[in-house]
């Protein structure tokens, strides 16, 4: 497994950078194993392992900056990478957005590693599809699930004297159940750190339960609803809107935090002053990476740049980006940080949105006539300067008449904006752990939907 | 090495561009390594030949082996600075084995070891057995005659990998300044790049070498009105393309001249540009469209997402039998309705092909990831469903005994599953051009490139956009719109395709990077049609406040 201690990366990124010639130079070395296995109709259909480690040095010289990529580790082929950045960098157009490295920075501890998951090998595997398939046949339903397990660490260092070491395990799980006569489908997602958290054959049982009830959907009037977003679909609104903090963006008028007539949202309330959300890498239920800039979530993927790329080392901590529903901080790239004037903050590589202490069950109670709507489906954006979405529904949707699920309906698309459904909140519940990040159900009202759709 | 050099070595810039995750082992490299020949053909023959015997040793009843080299540029700017260009090299072997009746697959990066491609052999074997035990059918593969040694490549006139970077920055800063004196306040222009260096052998006997290529030249431009807070952009109308460099160099047959220029064959980046900063500004100013219903003249640019999308995605076996259901989705487009012979998908003018040997298109190849010679088929024919898109393991469930060539992996990292081979909307067999089409329009809007996009998980339900919306009135162009979106259920839709203009008119678009599988892989395929008329379809005006 390519995993290595903090002590083994840092004599790994010191050598390198006692090759350096360059101005300066960053160096991000990241490893890991990711592991899979997919089922559909009851039955295994493919599954895999990846390993590797990879290094990228990026040296500046001038405003200029050049990169290279090794997988060996030898001192010769550390110090050929060197050089070949360093040439790179002499050669390169000048950027005149280039930013001189950072110095030393202190790093949270986050809880992301669990050597449950380290641990596990493919009868592991294997034994989780068993379980969540079993209890589908039991019941003459479908299951078509998948687990991916990562494990792997992140190093970066510069010649400023940054050095920063981060050890992560990851676990997906998703699978979707589908009755035998195909009129009814359910489907659950989990993820984790540690493996142990995970009870694939109770988990699927969520999808199953979802696939039982909603066989003999009716269809009813597309139109405005309220609706109770379970936290798997408001996850998927709530994500856009939270790529979408960027100041620079928003400055240039292309955002949906761009002010009418220039400038930024900054300070304005946005929504209602019962949302806040804020990202917190040190979350014990949802840790993140402590430095920005690598951007992934776990090591399930070796991004483009062949192991990584290129991370600024800044720190992720504690930020709030609404506090009752005003916009309290947007994030900045160093270089337009730099020209504002202002502390450049990165994106989050997570985020928060506390909720109330509602369960699904107390929001549905309360409900005279909504939509309960376990998840979306194929969501894009169709203008983003009002965050307008669109997609559908899928795997459960539901209505709710005098606090009572009464029947199943027809799947609907959606034209909306997490803005406005962030506006018209109702409730909302406990929020749980949702791809790394915590999410509550919410209870919205006037949800536009706008078209049926037969699909189950 | 001078300045000028440095267009043949890469610069990773510090800006962040969103970037599709490629598949591991992707190694950033020099633009001089791009054009080293790789592997000779007679070492991948040996290490395949030591991966097919560990296998069957071990007991694999089928056993192919792929080995890959994967060349991708990328080079990207913004504005007048260069953001980035990457150049990536990933070698591999992957190699997948039947053995207990279940597929199994591993895979080894940067080996010439054949030790070390026999261990992989011999993983992948212990994976089909040790899955094994949730096996329900065992794998029913379809006879595969083999080819021996033999091998396919993209004609190539200009190797995008041979044309110095400084060439490409070069273009794509003009495309820029292009745009930005014509009215853009921001532009981002991009070159992608790919080779496929894919060597493939199996126990059939088949060792077969192909060298595949293609390109996309893209750009956005957008244009702000501050005061007013609107904000409009304009993509380029170029497809990505089964092509190399020679793609750029576009003759006067290749642009098609009309309400904006589309082209075909060729392409010219700047004069798009030009034109999309010019568009980008009226669109601040157009007028925003009244919801309704509207006949809709659908250019190629455009169509090709909703054949995608539409009937692409849905006529996809693996989908239509659930193998895709935890992610993409199933399909409607069920066994039934292929089976009742009289399934209407579209209208009698609606004909669907596919095609994996269609010239310059993003899914030609000579034979497919396992080892199946490629054709063209029949998908719909005079409106009728008469048959899908399939591969060895899955075409016994159609009665037949023979794959249409449809697999394809990413990577020699990864596993070779169905993807989606080229699919075509036929031209119209009358002749009839874009304006006489138009002309008979009373009310319609005429719409240009593609842009926002969703469907549900069985293909019926759709929304999309598009670059360009043009208002038809009493069979005259009245102006430009703005706010567009189109919604239909699959099969309304192609029931109200009413006229497709003749083969004069056919151009290919296409998607480069299609995500399907998990864990996701990605596909290129492209999508062919005419200018088509559909009537009565249900246009939404999507303008907000917030």
């Amino acid at each position: 497994m390519a995993i290595i201690s903090q002590e083994e990366a840092k004599k790994i990124l010191d050598k390198v950078l006692s090759f350096s010639k360059a101005d300066e130079m960053s160096v991000s070395l990241n490893g890991g194993r990711t592991s899979n296995i997919r089922y559909a109709l009851n039955s295994v259909s493919s599954g895999g392992e990846a390993d590797n480690m990879s290094l990228l040095i990026s040296a500046g010289i001038g405003k200029r900056l050049g990169s290279a990529t090794v997988n060996e580790f030898s001192d010769q082929a550390i110090e050929r990478t060197v050089r070949r950045a360093e040439e790179i960098a002499r050669l390169a157009p000048e950027n005149p957005e280039y930013m001189p490295m950072i110095g030393p920075q202190k790093y949270l501890e986050t809880p992301m590693y669990s050597e449950n998951t380290a641990k596990m090998d493919s009868e592991y595997r294997a034994q989780v599809a068993f379980d969540s398939v079993e209890a589908c046949v039991e019941k003459n339903l479908s299951a078509a699930g998948f687990l991916q397990d990562s494990t792997g660490f992140s190093a970066i260092a510069n010649s400023k004297g940054l050095f920063g070491y981060n050890k992560a395990t990851s676990v997906d799980f998703s699978v979707t159940v589908r009755t035998a006569d195909a009129r009814g489908s359910g489907y659950v997602t989990r993820d984790f750190n540690d493996i142990a958290k995970l009870n694939a054959a109770q988990t699927t049982q969520i999808a199953m339960q979802k696939a039982l009830a909603s066989t003999s959907a009716r269809a009813i009037e597309p139109g405005k609803y309220t609706v109770i977003l379970e936290p798997t679909a408001m996850s998927t609104l709530l994500q856009s809107m939270m790529s979408g903090m960027d100041t620079r963006l928003a400055d240039e008028g292309r955002s949906f935090l761009s002010k009418k007539g220039g400038g930024t949202r900054l300070g304005e309330k946005l929504i209602d002053e019962r949302i806040t959300i804020y990202s917190d890498p040190t979350n014990p239920e949802a840790p993140n990476e402590p430095f920005s800039g690598d951007g992934r979530r776990g090591f399930a993927a070796i991004n483009f740049l062949g192991g990584g790329g290129v991370g600024d080392g800044r720190p992720q901590e504690k930020i709030t980006w609404f506090e009752k529903g005003v916009v309290k901080n947007m994030s900045y790239s160093r270089f337009w940080a730099d020209k504002k004037g202002v502390k450049a903050t990165p994106p989050a590589s997570g985020f928060i949105m506390q909720g109330g202490n509602q369960s699904l069950a107390d929001m549905i109670k309360s409900t005279e006539r909504g939509i309960l709507v376990t998840r979306l489906w194929y969501v894009r954006m169709v203008d983003p300067k009002t965050l307008l979405q669109t997609g559908l529904t899928r795997d459960g949707t539901f209505y709710i008449e005098n606090g009572q699920i009464k029947f199943p309906v027809k799947n609907f698309r959606f034209n909306e904006s997490a803005v406005i459904v962030l506006n018209n909140i109702e409730a909302l519940g406990t929020p749980v752990r949702m791809n790394g990040n915590m999410i509550p159900p919410v209870k919205a009202r006037d949800f536009t939907f706008t078209s049926l759709s037969d699909a189950i | 090495m001078n300045r000028r050099d440095f267009n043949q070595l890469m610069a990773v810039g510090a800006a962040g561009i969103l970037l599709p995750t490629l598949p591991a082992y992707s190694r950033t490299v020099t633009a001089e390594e791009l054009m080293e020949p790789g592997l000779d053909v007679s070492i991948k023959k040996r290490l395949a030949d030591a991966a097919l015997n560990a296998a069957t040793v071990k007991g694999a009843t089928y056993a192919d082996v792929r080995i890959g080299r994967y060349l991708n540029q990328y080079v990207m700017t913004r504005e007048d600075k260069v953001q980035n260009i990457i150049n990536t090299e990933s070698f591999g072997v992957g190699v997948r084995v039947i053995a207990n009746g279940c597929w199994g697959f591993a895979a080894i990066g940067d080996t010439q070891s054949e030790e070390a491609v026999a261990r992989t052999a011999e993983k992948a074997v212990a994976f089909a057995k040790a899955h094994a035990k949730l096996l329900k059918k065992p794998v029913q593969l379809a006879p595969q005659k083999g080819f021996g040694e033999v091998s396919w490549k993209t004609p190539v006139q200009k190797n995008s990998f041979e044309i110095p970077v400084k060439e490409k920055t070069d273009l794509l800063l003009s495309v820029n300044g292009a745009a930005l004196t014509n009215g853009a306040d921001f532009v981002n222009s991009v070159l992608f790049m790919i080779n496929e260096q894919k060597y493939f052998a199996s126990t059939d006997g088949s060792y077969i070498d192909q060298d595949v290529h293609r390109i996309w030249p893209n750009f956005t431009v957008t244009a702000v009105d501050k005061a007013s807070g609107l904000m409009a952009t304009r993509d380029s109308l170029s497809a990505p393309m089964g092509r190399s460099y020679d793609y750029l160099q576009s003759a006067p047959a290749d642009r098609l001249t009309g309400v904006t220029t589309r082209y075909n064959k060729g392409y010219d980046m700047l004069e798009d540009a030009t034109a999309a900063a010019k568009q980008a500004r009226l669109k601040l100013k157009a007028k925003t469209v009244e919801a309704g219903k509207y006949d809709l003249v659908l250019d190629p640019s455009h169509t090709y997402l909703t054949i995608h999308e539409s009937v692409g995605h849905a006529t996809e076996l693996d989908r239509v039998l659930g193998y895709e259901a935890n992610l993409a989705g199933t399909s409607f487009a069920t066994i039934d309705k292929w089976q009742s012979k009289n399934f209407n998908y579209g209208s009698k003018e609606v004909n669907f092909f596919a095609d994996k040997t269609q010239p310059g298109s993003l899914g030609e190849v000579g034979w497919d990831d396992e080892g199946v010679k490629t054709k063209q088929w029949d998908i719909i024919k005079d409106g009728i469903l008469v048959n899908y898109q399939a591969i060895r393991d899955q075409v016994h469930m159609l009665g037949e005994t023979e794959s249409q060539g449809c697999c394809y992996a990413d990577s020699w990292s990864t596993v070779q599953f169905q993807r989606m081979a080229n699919i075509s909307l036929a031209p119209g067999k009358e002749r009839l051009t874009v304006d006489e089409m138009i002309k008979d329009v009373k009310k319609g809007i005429y719409i240009i490139g593609d842009g926002s996009y969703s469907i549900d998980q069985q293909r019926y339900n759709f929304q999309f956009g598009g670059q360009l919306f043009y208002e038809i009135k009493d069979g005259q162009i009245a102006g430009m719109l703005r706010d567009v979106a189109y919604q239909s259920n699959t099969q309304e839709f192609w029931n109200s395709c009413v006229k497709v203009c003749d083969e004069r008119d056919f151009r290919l678009g296409g998607t480069f990077f299609d995500g399907k599988g998990q864990p996701a892989q990605i596909n290129s395929v492209s999508h062919g049609s005419s200018t088509a008329r559909f009537n009565g379809v249900n246009v939404l005006n999507t303008s907000r406040k917030i």
